[in-house]
């Protein structure tokens, strides 16, 4: 009777995060589809204007999806000469040591502070540091945000990798020390080859955190609508789209924001999806 | 032991917030004192803050309001879910054609000023077509001659100009373009005025806070706030020439006197680029918008009776001298009058409400 009961109570309880999202797939088709409709989906995906002109209103993700890309790619690429050491010195050469572990708490620490401290830090000491230099007169713009999000997603790339390298079995390590391999050649040669698609996917995942950050990234990127023409140009990304001008949007313009919001959706699912596969195919081995 | 402990405490809380519920306050007329919800402009929040913090205290009817933006706002007045909605823009003929006869009541006063960020300079002078073209992007440098010609006793670096707007939609960016539209016909037929306009140049930012942020933290920088941010915050801002050739300061007093000249008898003004003598040119009205008939979703008669005490106390003097305080303008004694007339037509299920 009484397992009986536990069980109807945990299917109701797991079955309201499927339903959870459903819903919100289906809000957001429903939401979206009058833009959709108005332009056409190719067409609303590949137009860069976003022009508000009452009577003659066009709006178009383009510019957004690039910002998002562009910012995502970027921090990915600054994000690993940092995350890779760190996975690892943990996972590998000081593995089980008291450094290793303080390493490893410090990378996580960071994983939990709000991303409102990333953003203020960007803001007040990254970008007078970028127009100091020269980079761009106005500081903000694609590269500033993409190097703040970087130091967002070293803990998430950092530690996963770190745990898959641990995984790496002893015996075949073993094996290639006593071929006289050096430390080196047994990271290159057995560490990276098998736990390779598990670190893969520690960034994958580490991607999907990247593109829905909202506050740093509207903090730091400029906020314009136009198709960015360099990587030290404003711009704007999917969510920092939506976060600025979904208050006080109406009609059309609600409509294509959220249709943005249905892509970005579409986007972390199948980024998601391809990490958690990569994931199980790594436990095989 | 343990569960009655428990079923105890419920019991309490449930009857302490029965209890809570029960206690009827009455106003000073002597009616049931109501809670009115609002709901629209965040540019004159601070202000209403107070207003109905004050007029709680006074007549016992509370106030919430929710600062969602001038466009929410009216929507909500539209869906009837609100007694009053705030609004930096009136309703435009067609907007009014498609719902109940509205009354637009003025509540107070306020500008958009030029924020700019200059080492070393404390006193700067723009003209509109000045600022028009800096935000058209067709003055790229600070020591342009047009820029130099109104500051000649100060030295305008040969730096690049970094435009600072709003990357939200929102009815200060609305009155600025508004402005430029009537100064520039260049800014009028490429650009126009809204709340979201497509300004071609520069970057943006997130409200009041994120412009005057960006500003203060980039040098060469200019860009358009709300005066009560400004004033309140100490931000440096630029004097404007207006159309009687004087340069002007953003002052309460200069801000009022935008609407010292005729005023439409509805209070549906723009007054932006005022003829007024001493009129900073990018001043601004902001209203509270309600319906003509009262009796709407469920509203009872002391709900419309309370909604029309809030405005008329808006309108009062005790009012409108804290406006300056709170870093807003009182409203010309003009206006004032054409609102309380306009206010005695609100009625109720067709009968008027009584009036202090």
């Amino acid at each position: 009777m009484n397992d009986k009961v536990f069980r109807t109570t945990l299917l109701a309880a797991a079955l309201v995060m499927p339903i959870v999202c459903g819903g919100v797939i289906l809000s957001l088709t429903t939401d979206a589809s009058e833009a959709l409709s108005h332009f056409g989906f190719f067409e609303f995906l590949f137009s860069d204007e976003w022009s508000y002109t009452p009577g003659n209103e066009h709006y178009g993700a383009l510019p957004f999806i690039t910002g998002t890309l562009l910012t995502t790619l970027l921090a990915l690429l600054f994000c690993i000469p940092f995350s890779l050491p760190v996975s690892l010195f943990v996972g590998e050469y000081f593995k089980g040591t008291r450094m290793a572990e303080v390493l490893s708490t410090v990378t996580d620490l960071l994983a939990g502070i709000p991303s409102i401290i990333y953003g203020l830090w960007g803001f007040y000491t990254l970008r007078p540091l970028i127009m100091e230099l020269g980079i761009s007169p106005q500081g903000s713009g694609i590269l500033t945000a993409a190097l703040v999000l970087a130091i967002m997603i070293v803990p998430y790339a950092a530690s996963l990798s770190a745990e898959f390298i641990k995984m790496v079995p002893a015996d075949l390590k073993e094996g290639a020390y006593s071929l006289g391999a050096t430390r080196a050649e047994v990271v290159r040669y057995v560490v990276f080859p098998v736990a390779g698609s598990g670190i893969f996917s520690s960034y994958i995942l580490a991607i999907g955190r990247a593109l829905g950050e909202t506050m740093t990234v509207t903090m730091l990127i400029g906020n314009t609508n136009q198709m960015p023409g360099s990587l030290v140009d404003t711009g704007n990304t999917m969510a920092s789209i939506i976060a600025n001008q979904f208050g006080e949007a109406d009609g059309l313009r609600l409509s294509s924001l959220i249709a943005i919001a249905l892509m970005l959706f579409l986007i972390t699912a199948i980024i998601n999806m391809i990490g958690k596969f990569l994931i199980k195919r790594a436990r095989i081995v | 032991m343990k569960k009655l402990n428990v079923f105890l405490f419920g019991a309490i809380m449930m009857f302490a917030l029965i209890s809570c519920k029960n206690t009827k306050k009455t106003t000073e007329e002597g009616r049931d004192a109501v809670e009115l919800s609002g709901a629209g402009a965040t540019f004159p929040l601070p202000f209403y803050n107070v207003i109905f913090e004050n007029f709680s205290n006074e007549n016992g009817d509370v106030v919430a309001y929710g600062g969602i933006g001038s466009g929410g706002g009216v929507r909500n007045l539209r869906d009837e879910i609100v007694d009053f909605s705030g609004s930096d823009a009136y309703l435009s003929d067609k907007e009014m054609a498609e719902m109940p006869a509205v009354i637009h009541v003025p509540t107070c006063m306020g500008a958009v000023v030029l924020a700019y960020n200059l080492p070393g300079v404390a006193e700067l002078n723009l003209s509109g077509g000045v600022v028009a073209d800096i935000f058209a992007g067709n003055i790229r440098k600070w020591n342009d001659p047009r820029i130099q010609d109104l500051n000649k006793e100060i030295n305008l670096p040969n730096a690049e100009i970094i435009p600072v707007f709003r990357s939200d939609g929102s009815g200060t960016t609305f009155v600025f373009t508004d402005y430029l539209s009537k100064v520039s016909e260049h800014w009028k037929s490429t650009y126009g005025a809204g709340k979201s306009v497509n300004f071609p140049i520069g970057q943006a930012a997130k409200g009041n806070p994120g412009v005057a942020g960006v500003i203060a933290q980039t040098a060469h920088s200019i860009g358009y706030v709300g005066s009560e941010y400004a004033f309140a915050q100490g931000i440096p801002y630029a004097s404007l020439m207006n159309v009687n050739g004087e340069i002007v300061k953003p002052t309460a007093e200069s801000i009022s006197a935008a609407a010292s000249g005729e005023i439409p008898a509805d209070t549906r003004t723009s007054i932006t680029n005022s003829s007024a003598t001493g009129a900073y040119p990018i001043s601004c009205f902001t209203w509270i918008i309600i319906y003509k008939e009262q009796k709407y979703a469920k509203r009872s008669e002391e709900q419309a009776q309370a909604t029309l005490d809030l405005l008329q106390y808006f309108l009062s003097d005790q009012a409108q001298q804290i406006t300056s305080e709170v870093h807003y303008a009182p409203l010309p004694q003009k206006a004032v009058e054409l609102s309380l007339r306009n206010l005695q037509g609100v009625t109720f299920n067709g009968k008027p409400l009584t009036h202090e």
